[in-house]
């Protein structure tokens, strides 16, 4: 080779870049899938899309820290003559145990009961510890029903028919042989150490109709005192919620892809669903539309991370909204202090998201019992509590620098967005414009 | 005995009386007439009481059954005894789709035919159907028995796991994972016994059984296409 004529430096293929052909190697050695926890990794549109405008001379903002700016929320008042009364509309979403280990749903329980929210169950059932720790918890009704009974129908303090998550709609969940340990195995009536399908589909209903006598059912076993809540992973948003009405839900949950899953193909979590940007808009529109806003609570799920993203949400509608993923890493799911651990495990700390195989160095996400048992339920729950405040604190005073004395008062006239794309989703201005793509004209 | 009709006391108070009656000092045995075909009539019931509906009813009727013994005389509609935990339920027509669905305990017992997805994802309950099931019956059913003296709909106990079916009439293919098991003198007496608490007086030499391969219990490349 003459070293006289310069050479090019070696170009990576965007399309067939490092982890798509390591992906492309790890098929072709194992014929099968790839299984992972976690939501969404690729970039999509999001929250951070959006920016607040603040007050101005047309809007004057509260005083921080002296004029009040509520955060309460009351959920299910629709039907049930029970409904939650949070202090902080950020609820922690459904997690199971199996997936989690004891000491896991018990800090989050814990953490929840100190910031006045709620927590709720997963596949699998209710542990008597989970019930114990969580003064307000949901009970998840899926379609596996594994563990479903009406004992602990009676004992939640709310209902959560699971249609979807935004991890998988459309998809049943799994829980692989390593986690199935005897007690895991027992609340789900299955032998121990055999792969856990749950269905995608209920075993019995079949479309909203038979969804709204579902609905009758539960409320006729549980006294009508229980708030209905259904939850949707993020695919159509206005239908899913509109139907959701018509069946009789109290609350929505709206999952978008961002939120996480104990395991699921990877491919499914990367290339089914909707961002939960977009999902937000037009399920408050199906609402609007139906005269349910604020009658029917939204809760918006995925990808969930500090205040803004909650002050976010619910300016463009929601009433609430849940965190999982967050709430993990709060407690300490891929803290870099187990670094020489994920590494051992081949992968490193922030990107570790073999939930499914139960050898999580944080204790969260097993139930090997000297791994769970380093994670202390005491200081877990106080690390969600203290991060439940933050967000809390954070959204607050957004709203307050907006003029609102309450969350519940932001509204998409206080955003702005970065790109079209997140206008378009958020149905607000792209900034420094008025125009909203797909709203009016340029 | 108590009768409660519910066309003129309606669900929610049929129900009620229901769930809040005390078999100790009450009458144990109630009765209620002009079901209508109506929906989720005695559910969550979990005392010893013995409930007689009188006529068809529709959806999830006895649904998550405690201790009671619910007996509907006429047809039930969609997931009759549906996660039931205990007691009985006796259906002395058909039943339509998912009857007994993951049901946890307890006997049901379906004098005539049921329909599809019968015992979908049961987990431990016995049901006895006297006549045919439709396709899809066993679906993921995990424990349990279900007997059916009549035939079966095609894609029979459909990934199952450990529940055991037994089949006196013809069977119009298995589903996926699920196989012809030899009849051995045990599961003949589990068999015989399960006629006799259904009150069914059948053969038992004519019955065969079918339960899980486990071959789809871990996730095997090898058997991807049977998934």
């Amino acid at each position: 080779m003459d070293e006289n004529i310069p050479r090019v430096t070696p170009r990576q293929s965007a399309t067939f870049d490092e982890y798509t052909m390591s992906e492309i190697r790890r098929a072709a050695s194992t014929g099968i899938y790839d299984i992972r926890g976690a939501g969404a990794k690729r970039a999509l549109p999001h929250f951070d899309d959006l920016l607040f405008l603040g007050a101005s001379i047309s809007r004057y903002p509260l005083e921080g820290y002296r004029e009040r700016c509520g955060t309460d929320v009351v959920l299910g008042a629709r039907n049930a003559s029970k409904p939650l009364e949070l202090k902080i509309p950020i609820t922690i979403a459904g997690m199971s145990f199996g997936s989690l280990s004891g000491q896991a749903k018990e800090a989050l329980g814990r953490g929840a009961n100190a910031a006045g929210t709620s927590t709720t169950t997963g596949d699998g059932g209710m542990t008597p510890e989970e019930r114990g720790h969580s003064k307000l918890l949901v009970y998840q009704y899926l379609p596996s029903r594994y563990g479903m009974n009406p004992d602990d129908l009676r004992k939640a303090d709310a209902i959560e028919i699971v249609v979807g998550q935004g991890a998988k709609p459309g998809g049943g969940g799994m829980l692989m042989g390593q986690k199935i340990n005897d007690r895991v195995a027992s609340m789900r009536s299955l032998p121990k150490g055999i792969d856990q399908r749950s269905a995608c589909r209920h075993p019995d209903w079949t479309g909203p109709d038979d969804l709204e006598i579902k609905i009758l059912e539960l409320r006729e076993i549980t006294n009508w005192e229980k708030p209905i809540y259904i939850k949707v992973g993020g695919s159509r948003p206005y239908y899913d919620t509109a139907l959701a009405v018509k069946a009789g839900a109290d609350v929505i949950v709206l999952d978008g892809m961002q939120g996480g899953t104990a395991a699921t193909q990877n491919v499914f979590i990367e290339h089914v669903g909707l961002p939960t940007l977009a999902c937000i808009r037009p399920a408050v529109q199906a609402l609007q539309d139906l005269d349910m806003h604020r009658k029917v609570q939204l809760i918006v799920s995925g990808g969930i991370r500090n205040g803004a993203d909650v002050a976010k949400a619910m300016a463009l509608g929601a009433d609430a909204v849940s965190i999982g993923s967050a709430a993990l890493i709060a407690m300490g799911d891929n803290d870099p202090r187990y670094e020489d651990e994920y590494n051992k495990l081949g992968t490193t700390a922030g990107a570790y998201d073999s939930w499914h195989l139960g050898h999580d160095p944080a204790g969260i996400t097993t139930q090997e019992p000297e791994l769970a048992e380093r994670l202390d339920p005491v200081a877990a729950g106080r690390r969600l509590s203290n991060y439940l405040q933050v967000m809390t604190l954070e959204a607050q005073t957004i709203a307050r620098a907006c003029g609102k004395n309450h969350l519940h008062n932001l509204e998409p006239e206080d955003l702005c967005a970065l790109t079209m794309e997140a206008a378009a989703m958020a149905k607000v201005p792209l900034a420094g414009t008025s125009w909203v793509p797909g709203q009016t004209p340029l | 005995m108590p009768q409660l009709d519910l066309k003129t006391q309606g669900l929610r108070l049929i129900n009620s009386t229901l769930q809040n009656a005390t078999p100790d000092t009450e009458s144990r045995d109630w009765t209620v007439s002009n079901p209508m075909g109506q929906h989720a009539i005695a559910c969550g019931l979990d005392k010893e009481l013995n409930v007689t509906v009188d006529g068809n009813v529709g959806f999830y009727c006895a649904g998550m059954n405690q201790k009671a013994d619910v007996t509907i005389k006429g047809h039930a509609g969609v997931g009759v005894a549906e996660n039931m935990m205990s007691g009985t339920v006796r259906v002395t027509g058909n039943a339509s789709q998912a009857a007994g669905a993951t049901a946890h305990g307890g006997l049901l017992v379906i004098e005539g035919d049921a329909s599809s997805r019968c015992g979908i994802s049961m987990k431990g309950v016995d049901i006895v159907v006297g006549g045919s099931v439709g396709h899809m019956s066993g679906f993921m059913a995990q424990m349990g028995h279900m007997v059916i003296c009549g035939d079966a709909g095609e894609a029979l106990g459909d990934s199952i796991y450990e529940a055991i079916l037994y089949v006196a009439g013809t069977v119009e293919s298995l589903g996926a994972d699920c196989i012809e098991k030899p009849m051995t003198p045990e599961h003949e007496e589990t068999l015989k016994a399960l006629l006799t608490r259904a009150g069914i007086d059948k053969d038992v030499s004519s019955f065969r059984r079918y339960g899980s391969a486990r071959k789809l219990y871990n996730f095997n490349v090898d058997h991807a296409g049977e998934y």
